[in-house]
């Protein structure tokens, strides 16, 4: 191709192996990563006698069923079963399998990253919709299907129709207490969940280039949640910095020849985008989701919509996001009283998020109880060696073990019926942390601020004087 | 209602049951029923049987990637869902199971819900021309070109790429001496 390309044309093209006639491409995958919920792709591959065709490009980890509480292991069945199929598919195909007691276990989108086996220009797929977490590191990454997954066992291939390309481009300084999630929060509440759907989104500007990875993996995770295909960002020396020395990373020889080829994995200046948004750095506040949908957030300092004042189709979802969270138009969404906290998840539950976490609760003590959940059990580790663990157990919430946990409630953590949490995941939907719970979705500083005030709370007067 | 994503489809709680007892119990399970487990009796699924095209809002099936949301539709007797928008992998699942994800205007998914709010009525669906019609009328639905190929032939992708073998095999021998770090290194220096 000639002209101008966008850092997906250069991604999607180093790794097509054909365009059929109706302009759907096959994918060469350069990893793939499964996880419990891929029991139904390894029953489809046994249906039909196959082999995994690219073993050594297959990597297993156990988290969406992880048990929180180690010690007691799983108590349902169910779970447990779930657990050790894919123990026994692993071990069948010769996978590599990230198990509950290894010391790199986590949650997929956590340990791919933090192995080395994300890289900038591969290919990575998982059947989980926040694979596009991986586009951080300015690589093609997004979730599939049960079928897909099957497919891509068989075939190390997807076939794919390519995506739109699209730019948010964030310039400026984000202010104190202000992070990737609020970022996230804040274009998908402007533009809504359609606003992006099927794109492929690069995320630039200075805000951008300013975040770590840790924080531009927050925002290329939150990307499926605007409706969006995938997330990327280009990578850079920040981006070579967090990949050196990591287990599955190149080194020596290849290393050098690495950074230099991924040095030109951008879109070139005068690249034109299917849809470009711009959102200025400074004009983000703390967010906070007030509806049961990631769309339905607003600046911690307004009041709850109300819902005649919203379009025609908007206006029924919003009275109906009302009465299931319980919430009345005109108030402040500060204020609101919830009964628990949980600090985890894909979109935050790496290091740094449990610094920014720690950074509000150290010295406090928390109104209501709490969960925080590492990302994985190197985060794990590596909060206990700077103590954040002890300030979370002063602060009186449960220290636990690495896992999607409360995230998806599948390992049996879930929020009561009617209840009220505080989370650092990503999806406030309807039932998402177990039946008729409500979730706020936020910041990990935010959700620290709730836990600390008990209600929701701008967490900024919180900070002042604080190292953060 | 917009937005319905896979979480109302099916609640994860249930996703760790095998598929051979079939998904379509679980379908919307906490939307149709009462926290006692009751069966809301307004709820259009619980108030019709043998149902088997929905007509749904926009964004339908957005969220996860979990195909058993697409199972517990399919397993319920649902043959295609017809609405503004889906969530992106939900419509790749639905039609790698047969489902079909027809898209219309909003305008005409208001129309379809308001001719089959009382009374659910006998549908045809042409996959190759592209229409729904009921009710003497015939609404043209959005689909890709590809998909469409593939509900109409039932084709099964593993078989088709496997027609590609050759293909793919000298790729994979150019792409990992091209590109960086296309083998994970642990594996490389692995004896
Ligand atoms: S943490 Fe939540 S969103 Fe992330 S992979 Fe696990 S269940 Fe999915």
């Amino acid at each position: 191709m000639s002209g101008p390309r966008t850092l997906l044309d250069r991604l999607w093209s180093a790794h097509e192996i054909r365009q059929r006639e109706d302009g759907t491409s096959l994918l060469w995958v350069d990893r793939h990563l499964v996880h419990e919920g891929s029991h139904h792709a390894f029953a489809k591959l046994a249906a039909r006698g196959m082999a995994v065709a690219e073993p050594g490009l297959t990597f297993a980890v156990v988290d969406h069923y992880a048990p929180t509480r180690r010690g007691a292991g799983p108590t349902d069945p169910d779970i447990g079963r779930m657990i050790s199929t894919l123990r026994d598919n692993a071990a069948r195909h010769g996978v590599k399998l990230f198990d509950l007691d290894d010391p790199e276990q986590g949650i997929v989108h956590v340990i791919g990253p933090e192995q080395g086996l994300t890289l900038p220009g591969l290919l990575i797929n998982c059947g989980d919709s926040h694979t596009s977490t991986h586009g951080a590191f300015g690589a093609l990454a997004f979730g599939i299907g049960a079928t897909e997954v099957a497919h891509v066992l068989a075939s190390q291939t997807i076939w794919q129709r390519k995506p739109a390309a699209m730019r948010i481009t964030v310039d400026g300084v984000l202010g104190p207490g202000v992070s990737a999630k609020d970022i996230a929060l804040n274009w998908i509440a402007a533009l809504g969940t359609g606003g992006a759907q099927g794109a492929a989104i690069e995320y630039t500007g200075s805000a951008v280039r300013a975040l770590s990875m840790e924080g531009r993996m927050t925002l290329c995770n939150l990307s499926i949640e605007g409706g969006a295909r995938m997330g990327m960002v280009a990578p850079d020396q920040v981006t070579f910095d967090y990949i050196a020395g990591r287990s599955y990373a190149p080194r020596g020889a290849t290393w050098d020849h690495a950074q230099a080829y991924w040095s030109g994995l951008r879109s070139d200046t005068d690249a034109e985008f299917a849809k470009d948004v711009s959102l200025p750095a400074g004009d983000i506040a703390p967010t906070v989701t007030w509806g049961t949908s990631p769309d339905q957030a607003l600046p911690v300092t307004a009041t709850i919509p109300d819902p005649d004042t919203l379009q025609a189709g908007g206006s029924e979802a919003a009275q109906q996001a009302l009465d299931y969270m319980g919430l009345r138009a005109g108030a402040a969404i500060a204020g609101t009283p919830v009964d628990q906290v949980f600090i985890g998840s894909c979109t935050n539950g790496r290091i740094e998020d449990l610094r920014a976490a720690a950074a509000v609760l150290a010295g406090r003590r928390a109104k209501v109880p709490g969960l925080v959940s590492p990302g994985s059990a190197q985060v794990k580790a590596r909060a206990e060696e700077e103590g954040l663990d002890r300030i979370f157990a002063d602060a009186g919430l449960e220290w636990a073990a690495a896992g999607c946990s409360m995230c998806v409630g599948m390992n049996g953590d879930t929020v009561a019926t009617g209840k009220r949490c505080a989370s650092s995941t990503n999806r406030n939907f309807r039932g998402r942390q177990g039946p008729g719970a409500r979730t706020h979705l936020m910041s990990p500083a935010m959700v620290a601020a709730a836990a600390v005030t008990g209600a929701i709370t701008d967490v900024r007067p919180l900070l002042r004087g604080r190292a953060v | 209602m917009d937005n319905l994503d896979t979480d109302q489809l099916i609640p994860a709680r249930f996703m760790s049951a095998p598929r051979a007892d079939g998904y379509g119990r679980f379908l919307m399970h906490d939307l149709r029923r009462d926290a006692q487990g009751a069966p809301h009796p307004d709820f259009p699924l619980n108030r019709h049987e043998d149902v088997c095209v929905l007509v749904v809002g926009r964004n339908f099936g957005s969220g996860s990637s979990r195909e058993a949301a697409v199972y517990a539709l399919v397993d319920a007797g649902i043959r295609a869902v017809v609405g503004p928008s889906f969530g992106d992998i939900f419509a790749a699942n639905a039609v790698n199971n047969g489902l079909l994800p027809g898209r219309v205007s909003e305008a005409e998914a208001q129309s379809l819900a308001e001719i089959l709010q009382d009374d659910p009525q006998p549908v045809d669906i042409d996959l190759s021309a592209g229409w729904i019609s009921l009710a003497g009328q015939r609404i043209p639905f959005q689909l890709d070109e590809s998909w469409r190929t593939k509900l109409i032939n039932g084709w099964d992708d593993i078989d088709l790429t496997l027609q590609h073998q050759s293909a793919i095999a000298s790729f994979r021998d150019a792409h990992v001496k091209s590109m960086p770090g296309a083998l994970p290194a642990k594996q490389i220096n692995a004896p």
